[in-house]
């Protein structure tokens, strides 16, 4: 159980920065999970919570005291780590006993042959046996004690490293993209797995993904890291949909979201396409990037855009259109919750949507307010005067 | 199908289509190994039945009474003695050595090329000009190791000349040769070790360097380890250059080695077919130690 702040951390490798300022408070008990493009910094900052990197400048703390200069087992947590990194010369069990073995043997105790010799250590072994053998009943792992990794599959290696990291009772855990290496099905039933394991210990666990249908599904918090910066940290519905920047809103969500050229008229009106909508704002006149996220996109034929149907996406219980229209660069995707009802490829299909859908950012990126004027009664599903 | 017809020949003796072309694809591979090993083994090991001597016209047939004169020879047991400490003592110093360099070098931070190429420079060399130049420094006059300690208040010694000390003399020097080629395996070998178990050894407590080399560095570097150690092994083994220039297997046989008991009987008593007895002990000690290697190597050492 721990809090864990960070601040202003900043960290370089040979001159180049790959934390530029971190600030982020992790709450006790907290499931958050740093999500972003591969390259964005969020191994980095993991590690350094953990203490394996030391950073540049700013500063860790842990339960409110410093954590420089801690070695990483003093901090008291634990890590799971993409490839699992279990000893492969030892059984499932002495992988999982390691840490225990560090802890509350001596180095002496610990020696070959002269190790069993030592008084303590014959009582010290038996309740690591029992603290172990507890772990593997919780993970049902305990047919595989004394397999070898080699002799795992993925997913059973999965559940020894996180056995590994749950028997030293840590004050956090800290996951490096540890689903990364399994297929997609284990990945998702894994995915529930982790976040019933988080109920089950209350403990703080940081989550490290560049996936964010993982981050959207496990943790109570996630925060969005974009070229080694700290985005924006909020519950996943407040990320998915209140984006505070263009990259934010263009990394959650799959499909990604639609984003048109557009334009903040000098009345406040946002313009797109040729098109005035029906949502103002009170930001300066300029150009601006209209974005829409494909479920709230409406195929209808009196919609006031339209353009041709270039691919289709059929998933069984949802579809996806893709709109190739003139003025926008990438096709525009639209789900269809009904795909008994789509349109043939390279038929022309006009859509909209509402003017409440629209998301709006500035030319560097920044989300700009809009507002729906309400006075003037318009028929649902158009957001264009 | 006429008897005498190729194909129905071959096809007794279960050379059918496609085995027929497996036949044909290994015969280069089984030609080149029985020209070049397991014809010359079989040919040693007949000439060690006869009393063949190197030049002579004729040769006959006499058993096992090469194995039953080398067993009552003093020399041969002594040369078996001298052979089994020098590998004791090379193997164990050459492998440590190694993999001590191979550590620093790998932990520190400049020069590695430098220190690498410094170690693996008697590798390279020509181990008889090496032979010389040790012979030159360990001279009981003039020489730089007895200078040295003199320079430390220490009594020099005559190295070689020595009965004591001249086996152990080209024991140091076996080690001094071996260090660095045991030294670039044990270096590819600490590389190809992932980075993310000593992260994970750090997490988990392994503090200190040891703790670290005991939980990830030893156990992952055994395919290797075990590797250098039968290398190194069946190098010692034949030890005969040093010998041969600075000691000729003296003083009183004191650095008498099974090679070059091998080369003095064959080769300067002609006794060929003695010295090809001699061979067949030294090569069932090789044999033996790659069996023992491969045995070990499957279960030991290879995890997955």
């Amino acid at each position: 159980m721990a809090e864990i702040e960070i601040r202003a951390l900043r960290k370089a490798f040979d001159g180049a920065e790959v934390l530029k300022g971190v600030d982020l408070t992790i709450h006790d008990g907290e499931f958050i999970s740093l999500v972003g493009p591969s390259g964005c910094g969020k191994s980095t900052l993991l590690r350094v919570i953990a203490g394996l990197e030391p950073q540049s400048s700013g500063e860790v703390r842990i339960d409110g005291a410093g954590a420089d200069g801690i070695r990483p087992s003093a901090r008291n947590l634990a890590m799971v780590f993409q490839s699992y990194a279990l000893y492969p010369h030892l059984s499932v069990f002495d992988n999982i006993a390691v840490p225990l073995r560090m802890k509350r043997l001596s180095a002496l105790e610990r020696a070959p042959f002269v190790g069993r010799l030592m008084p303590g250590r014959r009582r010290a072994e038996r309740v690591i046996r029992d603290d172990v053998e507890r772990v593997a009943e919780q993970l049902e792992i305990s047919p595989l004690l004394k397999r070898k990794p080699g002799q795992l599959s993925g997913g059973q290696r999965q559940r020894v490293a996180v056995g590994r990291a749950i028997v030293r009772q840590p004050r956090a855990f800290l996951f490096d993209e540890p689903l990364s290496n399994l297929d997609a099905k284990l990945r998702v039933h894994m995915r529930a797995e982790i976040a019933q394991l988080h109920r089950q210990l209350k403990t703080t666990f940081i989550y490290v993904t560049h996936d964010q249908a993982e981050a959207m599904t496990m943790s109570g918090r996630i925060a969005v890291m974009i070229g080694g910066e700290l985005i924006q940290v909020g519950t996943p519905a407040a990320v998915y949909e209140d984006p505070c920047d263009i990259r934010v809103a263009e990394f959650v969500g799959t499909p990604k979201i639609n984003a048109f050229p557009g334009r903040i008229r000098s009345d406040g009106r946002l313009e797109m396409l040729g098109h005035v909508l029906h949502a103002a704002t009170l930001a300066p006149e300029g150009e601006c990037r209209i974005c829409v996220r494909p479920e709230r996109i409406e195929l209808a034929s009196h919609g006031l855009l339209s353009g041709t149907v270039v691919h289709l996406e059929n998933l069984g219980s949802e579809a996806f259109v893709h709109i190739g229209s003139a003025g926008t660069d990438a096709p525009v995707v639209a789900r269809v919750n009904d795909p008994g009802q789509l349109p043939a490829i390279g038929a022309t299909v006009g859509y909209g949507f509402a003017p409440e859908a629209v998301r709006a950012f500035d030319a560097d990126g920044k989300r700009i307010v809009t507002s729906v004027p309400s006075r003037v009664e318009r028929p649902r599903g158009m957001a264009v005067v | 199908m006429a008897p005498r017809d190729p194909a129905w020949v071959l096809a007794s003796f279960g050379w059918t289509g496609r085995s027929q072309a497996a036949y044909a694809l290994a015969a280069p591979a089984f030609v080149l190994m029985l020209l070049m090993l397991i014809g010359p083994l079989a040919g040693v090991i007949a000439l060690s039945f006869t009393d063949y001597q190197l030049g002579a016209p004729a040769f006959s047939w006499i058993g096992l009474s090469n194995y039953r004169e080398m067993f009552a020879d003093r020399v041969f047991w002594i040369s078996l003695k001298n052979t089994l400490t020098y590998v004791a003592i090379v193997v164990p110093g050459a492998v440590a050595l190694g993999l001590g360099v191979a550590l620093l070098i790998q932990s520190g931070a400049g020069l590695k090329s430098w220190y690498r190429t410094v170690y693996f420079l008697p590798v390279m060399a020509t181990l008889i000009a090496m032979a010389i130049v040790w012979e030159f420094m360990l001279h009981p006059q003039f020489g730089l190791v007895n200078g040295l300690l003199r320079a430390a208040g220490v009594q020099g010694h005559s190295w070689l000349q020595d009965r004591g000390t001249a086996l152990y003399s080209l024991c140091v020097i076996g080690i001094w040769q071996a260090t660095g080629f045991n030294m670039v395996l044990f270096l590819a070998g600490l590389v190809s070790i992932p980075k993310h178990l000593y992260d994970a050894a750090e997490i988990d407590g392994a503090e200190g360097a040891w703790s670290r080399f005991r939980l990830v560095t030893w156990p992952m570097l055994g395919p290797v380890t075990l590797f250098v150690v039968a290398i190194s092994a069946i190098r010692s083994f034949q030890v005969f250059d040093t010998v041969q220039v600075l000691t000729k297997g003296g003083p009183s046989k004191s650095s008498e080695v099974l090679i070059y008991t091998m080369y003095t009987e064959g080769f300067e008593f002609f006794r060929s077919g003695y010295g090809a007895a001699v061979t067949v002990v030294f090569l069932a000690f090789v044999l033996l130690l790659t069996l023992l290697k491969s045995a070990l190597g499957n279960r030991e050492v290879h995890y997955a």
